[in-house]
């Protein structure tokens, strides 16, 4: 008998993601797929690359039935005002949105510009990249999303934090460049194609809110994440400057990538000497829940520059997503994500 | 089975049967060019690669 899961707010880039994981998925089926403004549609309307994966249509929120698992896919600021009513639709639940990503409340606030709504549920959640919190995660009956530029700037890091590497005093730079999915299925006036197209556009040098989850996830303080908007569709790129500690060299940053990608299936060191394909590159996990992480060192200066590639639909939101649910549910985490990438692409 | 340490990247790699003094291997991992300079116990070192313009 197969686990039944539900998403709630399913005509996003996001829940349209899941969706189509959710359906290729051998141990669920999908029993709801909720929309106010598309209730009656076929899914495969909104997202057309389910066409003939199923015969779902959208359902009105209001007439959800208990499931197994349930998928939050809003719009930021709502799960949290109905996350009682949810928890009592579903034993486990897995938010896509940043509504449960930090701990702490104040911190929500300094970043969200708002009181939180339910901060008695900030503890219940366990923030949901894998790679960071596998054995709670496991043990979980709810979790968080993660934000798609956090999760490349925080998989850039983790191996030179795990390994006690970086001075985490010093200031950290992260440079991200950023697909237009990311805004969403909602348009505005600068993502209109002629005006989104062909960009190289820096809209958040400083203060961009998923900040808080590296600051929360990585330790470090003094860290800045600067957004440029790039011409993709899906993609991420962080490129991390930082100082290393004393005498930190080549091998021992070997030593703390090669780990990483060892205890994490869907981390990737790509650091070549031949071929095109040298550094990581979002375009070739397209698709795919992969992480690609590489580096550089200038050993004379101490200054390292750590990589990571993402599909921010997936490893950022919606492949994370699925892979903590594998967790909760005690299956392989690479169930249903096995989808290695395109190329050419 | 022969196994050497890069000096590069510090993985550790297999010789295959056969393998000479004076062949080149490449690190799996890092992809570093390595010459065999011994076999009896093995050892490698890193061999020049040929600079390339790539990327731009």
């Amino acid at each position: 008998m197969k686990t039944t899961v539900s998403i709630i707010g399913g005509s996003g880039y996001g829940g349209g993601e899941a969706l189509r994981l959710l359906l290729g998925h051998p141990q669920v089926e999908v029993r709801q797929v909720t929309s106010r403004s598309h209730a009656g549609e076929y899914v495969y309307q909104v997202h057309p690359n389910l066409r003939k994966r199923t015969h779902l249509r959208f359902s009105d929120p209001s007439l959800l039935e208990p499931v197994d698992v349930l998928f939050l896919a809003q719009p930021h600021g709502q799960s949290q005002r109905s996350i009682e009513q949810y928890a009592r639709l579903a034993p486990k639940i897995v938010d896509l949105a940043a509504d449960f990503r930090l701990r702490d409340a104040a911190l929500y606030e300094t970043w969200y510009g708002e009181k939180h709504a339910a901060p008695q549920w900030l503890d219940r959640f366990v923030y949901g990249l894998p790679e960071l919190h596998r054995a709670e995660i496991a043990a979980a009956s709810y979790v968080s999303g993660v934000g798609c530029n956090a999760t490349a700037a925080n998989l850039a890091l983790l191996p030179l934090v795990r390994a006690g590497l970086i001075d985490r005093d010093a200031p950290v730079i992260i440079e991200v460049k950023v697909g237009s999915s990311e805004s969403g299925a909602e348009g505005n006036a600068g993502s209109h194609h002629a005006e989104r197209a062909n960009v190289i556009r820096t809209f958040s040098a400083f203060g961009h809110r998923h900040t808080a989850e590296v600051i929360q996830e990585m330790g470090v303080t003094n860290v800045s994440l600067t957004m440029t908007a790039v011409d993709l569709v899906r993609g991420v790129l962080a490129t991390a400057h930082a100082l290393v500690k004393p005498g930190v060299a080549n091998k021992d940053l070997w030593k703390a990538y090669r780990a990483a990608a060892n205890e994490n299936p869907f981390i990737r060191i790509v650091k070549e000497q031949r071929g095109i394909y040298r550094v990581p590159e979002p375009k070739i996990v397209a698709g795919s829940n992969y992480a690609d992480i590489g580096f550089e060192l200038d050993e004379s200066a101490g200054h390292v520059v750590s990589m990571c590639a993402i599909d921010n639909l997936m490893k950022g939101a919606a492949g994370s997503a699925v892979q903590c649910m594998n967790l909760m549910m005690g299956w392989d985490e690479t169930l249903g994500l096995e989808f290695s990438g395109l190329h050419p692409i | 089975m022969k196994t050497v340490i890069c000096p590069e990247c510090e993985a550790q790699i297999t010789l295959e049967a056969g393998a000479e003094v004076g062949e080149i291997v490449v690190c799996p991992d890092c992809g570093v060019d390595l010459e065999v300079t011994a076999l009896d116990p093995a050892a490698v070192q890193l061999a020049p690669m040929e600079q390339e313009d790539w990327g731009e």
